[in-house]
């Protein structure tokens, strides 16, 4: 734990602020999945870039908390990195990019490869938070929508991608019910990652900033991905392994190595992936000039100047 | 050619060199100074502290010089440190008929208790590039010449005038006669139908573009009501708050604010009898555009208590408030340059899919029509 920057509030949001948004959580993980109001601040980071997350990150962490933060699953893609820099100033708590070492986990567009245990609380960052937003712009209609439970549009754009594609053509932020009860946003991450939010044992926690909602997932939720009976839902799957680690469970990435057309397939979690190669597992490329330039890439950067892996 | 996916600390550190470097400009021209930008740009000053809702005209020239003359950026800035700031106490509502005007305008009367008042303005300036500013050693300007005579202490609002008359609607008090708080955005979370408050703040907040272009379209017939510039005031006015251990007002400063009030038409309904109606326009700092921009979209926006039909986006409070802030739409648009490599690749695995589905569903069908 480092010292925080003696200028600022703890959590850079102010007490008041920072009670205002636990009442919050708290309404929210007793009506699992609906999207209570709350006075969303404004942050020195700007919207779109994990607003919602933040503020909740900075209501809910303690001094003895240890943060990691992800971005596309990544520890070491920019905004993570910028984010997690931002939390060691304004709190000074421990950071790691070991999922299981975590206590708090703010991501934006992944839920880890590590399955969660109880205790931990993943928090997400979440642009659009209704679900039905784009088949309704209106916040008067959609509410009205929920308090009736007349989901009835949804399952209409469902059926439409079925008639027009054959399937069901939305591939990330897939609406899920919640508890029986709530359509809602899993935010942008692949419906891949969708079954790991079902019945999970940790507390799931989602910020909107700029449209200032929070909604929760309390432990052991139900958590149904919407379909029908003829299309079931079902998740991506490659016929390929991560090209580095050789992991066959997990969301893989393009990455586009040169520009003669080569690509590697790799973990978008960075943390499992690393996890897996410490323990000796080595994918079909990892001995390739582009898979070791990769790896190194990925061991180098992200992290403090002359920084050893947390 | 190997592709770097990933950025990291010693990146973002050196990007944030480069940008300081770059702020700076070249090292043998003199560094603005804080106090020169609060000076000499006064309307740049007083769009942040209008947006950035915050009165503080050296904050203001701060966050310009360090958004490398941004006004978003700075407003942005300016919202970032405002957001933190206790909540000392809360004023009692200005009274502009009390201002110290630098200028009133009505475009409705030529003449009117008090007098016309042009002030610093650009309305009647050709629009000439002055190659004289260029010119090293800058000449002072000539100052003003005195007035006449001095200007009446209180200036009557022309709207009152004509309310006098009863031609025009009275100001609507709110529900509960003013007894309770404003409404405050920043402290509560939006909720439609919003009530007038609401709208005004989040017009006075948001971004003068977006109003502008809003109001414009208003003019040009989406959702129109034939305005007429009552008024246009700025100048500066006194600030009070009533301690609650005192109970009396105590004067605690002078803010600049402009101020439009205008004028529409109303054909009357059943119940009301024909008359003008208002839009109400108000700005901390000297920011005319924005405070008539206001005031149509203000008017535009009263559609449902006046009982019209509100068929046009600028008569649309959900459309016109969620989308008026400047910070939030820029955080939002700007937002795509974030990664997305994960649900980019969801979308490239499906489209790859759907393209696979298409060509056997082609090979196993008719053979396709040669073309004739």
């Amino acid at each position: 734990m480092t010292a925080p920057d003696p200028g600022v509030t703890f959590g850079y949001l102010d007490e008041q602020t920072k009670r205002m948004i636990r009442r919050a959580i708290l309404k929210a993980v007793a009506i699992p999945g609906y999207q209570v109001p709350f006075a969303g601040r404004e942050m020195p980071l700007p919207y779109g870039w994990g607003t919602g997350g933040i503020q909740v990150t900075a209501s809910v962490i303690g001094g003895d908390d240890v943060l990691k933060v992800i971005d596309q699953g990544a520890d070491d893609t920019t905004n993570a990195v910028s984010i997690r820099r931002f939390f060691r100033r304004v709190t000074g708590v421990a950071t790691t990019e070991h999922t299981t070492e975590a206590t708090l986990i703010q991501t934006r567009h992944r839920v880890p490869e590590t399955p969660l245990r109880a205790g931990q609380i993943l928090i997400y960052q979440v642009p659009i938070p209704e679900p039905l937003r784009r088949m309704e712009p209106r916040e008067t209609e959609t509410r009205k929508m929920h308090a009736l439970s007349d989901y009835g549009v949804m399952h209409v754009k469902l059926y439409e991608d079925i008639a027009q594609h054959g399937c069901i053509s939305t591939s990330y932020d897939y609406p899920v019910r919640v508890n029986g009860r709530h359509v809602m946003a899993p935010s942008p991450i692949p419906k891949f990652d969708n079954p790991k939010m079902h019945d999970a044992p940790f507390l799931q926690l989602f910020g909107a900033g700029r449209e200032k909602r929070i909604y929760a997932l309390p432990p052991y939720t139900s958590v149904v991905s919407l379909d029908f009976e003829d299309h079931p839902f079902t998740v991506q799957a490659w016929d390929r392994v991560c090209d580095l680690c050789g992991a066959t469970d997990s969301y893989l990435d393009e990455v586009v190595t040169d520009d003669r057309g080569g690509r590697l397939f790799v973990c978008s979690d960075s943390d499992y992936c690393t996890g897996r190669r410490a323990a000796g597992h080595r994918g079909p490329m990892a001995a390739t000039a582009a898979g070791e330039a990769l790896s190194d890439a990925m061991a180098a950067v992200g992290r403090e100047d002359g920084e050893a892996r947390p | 050619m190997y592709v770097a996916v990933k950025g990291g600390e010693a990146a973002i550190d050196a990007a944030h060199r480069d940008l300081a470097a770059l702020r700076r400009g070249d090292a043998a021209v003199p560094a603005l100074t804080v106090a020169q930008i609060r000076e000499q740009m006064g309307l740049a000053v007083a769009r942040v502290m209008a947006e950035g809702s915050l009165y503080d005209p050296d904050l203001a020239a701060l966050a310009i010089k360090q958004a490398w003359g941004d006004v978003p950026e700075a407003i942005f800035l300016l919202r970032a440190y405002r957001t933190t700031l206790p909540r000392l106490a809360t004023t009692a509502p200005i009274d502009t008929t009390r201002m110290v005007v630098r200028r009133r305008v009505s475009a409705t009367f030529k003449d009117l208790p008090g007098g016309q008042v042009l002030g610093p303005t650009f309305d009647y300036t050709h629009r000439l590039l002055d190659f004289a500013l260029a010119a090293e050693g800058e000449t002072e300007p000539e100052a003003p010449p005195a007035a006449d005579q001095p200007l009446d202490e209180t200036l009557p609002r022309v709207a009152d005038i004509l309310g006098d008359e009863g031609l025009i609607e009275p100001e609507q008090p709110p529900a509960d006669d003013g007894a309770g708080p404003v409404g405050d955005l920043t402290r509560d979370p939006v909720t439609y139908p919003a009530d007038r408050d609401i709208r005004l703040q989040a017009l006075a907040r948001g971004d003068e573009g977006f109003l502008l272009s809003l109001a414009y379209s208003t003019q040009r017939g989406h959702g129109g009501n034939h305005p007429f510039a009552g008024e246009i005031r700025m100048g500066e006015v006194e600030v009070e708050i009533v301690p609650e251990e005192l109970g009396f007002p105590v004067s605690i400063g002078d803010i600049t604010v402009s101020e439009c009030q205008m004028i529409n038409q109303f054909k009357g309904s059943k119940a009301v009898p024909p008359q003008f109606t208002r839009g109400y326009g108000l700005t901390l700092g000297y920011n005319e555009r924005k405070v008539m921009a206001m005031a149509l979209v203000d008017r535009a926006l009263r559609h449902r208590e006046l009982d019209e039909e509100a068929t046009a986006p600028a008569q649309d409070d959900e459309f016109v408030l969620s989308h008026a802030d400047v910070v939030e739409a820029s955080g939002f648009v700007q937002h795509l340059k974030l990664p997305h490599y994960v649900d980019f690749q969801a979308e490239l695995d499906l489209v790859r899919r759907l393209r696979r589905a298409a060509d056997s569903d082609e090979t196993a069908g008719e053979p396709p029509q040669e073309d004739t």
